[in-house]
């Protein structure tokens, strides 16, 4: 059995795939104090033939587990390659930060990463979403119908909060608050995509890609279709895993 | 070590001793750490190690015996500043501390938040009285090559004495007869101050002592880069020693510098690598590395890549070149000469500034570079706007590009480090597919 681990600041996820590279196992356990150690006995009995650590804390278990280390953004373009043939740029927004990265051939050449701050996140939407009242689940659907175009233009979470409270001082709904938030995330993100070439086929990944409202108002700013990845919370693990098997062969 | 006879004389340089004997602790430990962890270093490194240990305490000794000579003392934060004309008169030229976090939060007290590191780092420095390079200088040569440095120059002036050199923002004719009266103006408050005229042969030898300290500085790059097999010193012990040579006595630096390149190049004979056969080599562009700001170095060096030059003004914008003297027959014609070499310098202040990126081209391409990393410390707009015309134009060559934004603190080391593993990925890649 070939092992994908992504080590995640909140959450551990860890991918097993056979021989013929198809999932057997995937599981989710919380980053801790002394994670190398509770890896190691979440695999220990279980069959291994290769070990690939990815997320950011992969170089705390590579010792540990024997493992090889690729970065997040290889094993998301692994996956992604596998899942999705033919594409050539994928959108991700996860929660702690936001990248693009570019394919050819199945390889990725090229990538961007959002600044270091928080703006462009999971997280500016998570904090947007808890002001406004609405769960980070529901945040898009509920904005969905939104009748008035707002605008929050602070790419800094908090500038951008108080911005929202302004709004909310003005008596704008939440749902038109909400998807001006939207909406400056999709214009970050799109601004980064639209540095590549969107030759091929775009693919929205990680949590972020679940949120209809945020895909479509990317959708229409780079005037593409973009696929979703399926269960995003693991495709990082899940590439891990392919590199694991590639790597023993 | 800190003795008490260096405590004594920081005193008398009013120096905060119990702050910088803190700090020099806190530079040793952090130097051992990144440093003294590489295995295989050049044995003649031992020479800069320990220039390193003693920065503020034996070489600030050696500068109080300039002072006594009356020999001005120069502090400086750019390579604009003629260095040369103060050698020529016995004088020392140094840079000045700038490459520390910990002296950033005091600066903010006057200076905004959100401005260049080295400014706030510097100006902290001063306000600390924690540099003994800062406290020794008889003034500080300031220029105006950024927004932020000559406005911090208006506040520094309050805490020390500060001249101002006016660079130009462009190189036409009327800027460079400006620049010549500049550097003029500059040789004359040097002579008054160290009370001598500043003769032919004097300027020519202090030119000849700066030019060779500048070949020896290209010898290292040839050794550390033309060899795409052969990497016989670390990106990081290359920077050390540049680092160094801004503070040094010249003469010492180069001969010292020559010991090591001699040791790099019977390394290149016997094919003595620091790193594997196949490993990235990089080239970095942008922004200075201000000791002790290793952060970018130690995180491409400990993640499988080599970096094999820096395009920076602490590297080879300093270096690269001369003051050609053969044919100068007067003082004028050797102040013309110094202008022309000072205005090859492509530093991003001028507008337009295009022969760096053919200048660029070509180091890649010399040194058979795998990619470039565009450093540009936070907030220095200059170098920043100018890595989208520089990032197209390699782009358009093929050449793998990675921006990296970053000021000193050391809690974006992690993301850093996803960024360049992720690009050192993409490179091998690119090999593959």
């Amino acid at each position: 059995m070939h092992w994908g681990v992504d080590v995640g600041s909140t959450y551990t996820k860890i991918v097993s795939i056979g021989e013929d590279g198809e999932i057997v196992e995937a599981s989710t356990i919380e980053t801790l104090i002394d994670q190398d150690e509770k890896v190691y006995q979440f695999l220990s009995g279980k069959p291994i033939s290769s070990i690939v650590a990815t997320g950011y804390g992969r170089n705390l278990i590579k010792d540990k587990l024997g493992a090889k280390v690729i970065s997040e953004i290889q094993a998301h373009a692994k996956a992604t390659a596998n899942l999705f043939e033919g594409c050539s740029l994928i959108i991700e927004l996860g929660g702690q930060d936001s990248k693009v990265i570019q394919l050819e051939n199945g390889y990725f050449v090229d990538f961007r990463m959002n600044d270091k701050c928080a703006a462009g996140t999971g997280k500016f939407l998570e904090i947007a979403a808890n002001r406004l009242g609405f769960s980070i689940d529901e945040f898009g659907d509920a904005c969905m119908d939104y009748d008035k175009e707002l605008e929050i233009s602070s790419m800094c979470a908090v500038f951008a909060e108080s911005e929202l409270i302004s709004l909310m001082a003005k008596k704008e709904s939440a749902k038109n608050i909400g998807a001006a938030v939207h909406a400056s995330i999709a214009s970050r993100l799109s601004n980064m995509a639209m540095k590549f070439s969107l030759g091929g086929k775009v693919v929205f990944s990680g949590g972020g890609a679940k949120n209809r409202l945020l895909k479509k108002m990317i959708e229409e700013k780079i005037e593409r279709k973009m696929e979703v990845a399926p269960n995003p919370q693991i495709m990082g693990a899940y590439g891990a895993a392919i590199e694991a098997r590639l790597s023993s062969s | 070590m800190v003795s008490e006879q260096h405590i004594k004389m920081w005193e008398s340089l009013d120096i905060n001793t119990e702050l910088l004997s803190k700090m020099v602790s806190a530079a040793v430990k952090r130097h051992e750490d990144v440093f003294k962890t590489q295995s295989n270093r050049p044995s003649s490194m031992d020479y800069f190690d320990d220039f390193w240990a003693n920065l503020q305490t034996g070489r600030i000794e050696e500068l109080q015996e300039v002072k006594k000579a009356k020999k001005p003392l120069v502090g400086t934060f750019c390579i604009f500043v003629p260095e040369e004309s103060v050698t020529a008169l016995g004088g020392a030229c140094y840079g000045l501390c700038s490459g520390s976090p910990a002296s950033i939060p005091e600066a903010e007290k006057e200076l905004p938040r959100n401005i260049c590191p080295l400014i706030k780092s510097a100006h902290g420095f001063k306000l600390l009285k924690a540099c003994g390079y800062t406290q020794s200088a008889d003034f500080i040569y300031g220029e105006t090559t950024c927004e932020a440095k000559k406005k911090t120059w208006e506040i520094l002036s309050k805490h020390h004495p500060i001249h101002v050199m006016q660079i130009p923002q462009k190189k036409d004719k009327k800027s460079l007869e400006l620049w010549k009266k500049e550097i003029e103006e500059f040789n004359e408050h040097i002579e008054e101050v160290s009370g001598e005229e500043l003769t032919f042969n004097k300027l020519k030898d202090g030119i000849e002592t700066v030019n060779s300290k500048r070949d020896a500085l290209k010898r290292l790059d040839k050794l550390r880069g033309f060899y795409p097999d052969i990497m016989p010193i670390s990106g990081k012990d290359a920077l050390l020693a540049m680092q160094i040579s801004f503070v040094d006595e010249p003469k010492r630096f180069t001969q010292k510098l020559h010991e090591l390149c001699d040791e790099l190049e019977a390394r290149v004979e016997q094919k003595v690598s620091v790193f594997e056969k196949d490993v990235p080599r990089l080239i970095i562009l942008g922004t200075p590395f201000a000791a002790p700001n290793w952060k970018l170095h130690d995180i491409v060096e400990t993640s499988g890549a080599a970096i094999i030059n820096e395009e920076s003004c602490i590297g080879h914008r300093y270096y690269k070149d001369n003051i050609d003297t053969s044919s100068a027959t007067s003082k004028e014609e050797l102040v013309d000469k110094m202008l022309e070499r000072y205005a090859d310098i492509d530093c991003a202040c001028f507008t337009p500034n295009e022969a760096r990126i053919e200048k660029i081209k070509k180091m890649i391409e010399e040194r058979k570079a795998d990619g470039v990393i565009y450093y540009t410390l936070a907030f220095c707009h200059t170098y920043n706007v100018e890595s989208f015309l520089v990032s197209s134009a390699l782009k358009e060559a093929g050449v793998p590009f990675l921006a990296i934004e970053s000021d000193y603190s050391p809690e974006d080391a992690g993301q850093i480090k996803t960024r360049i593993e992720a690009f050192l990925e993409s490179i091998k890649n690119k090999k593959v597919g």
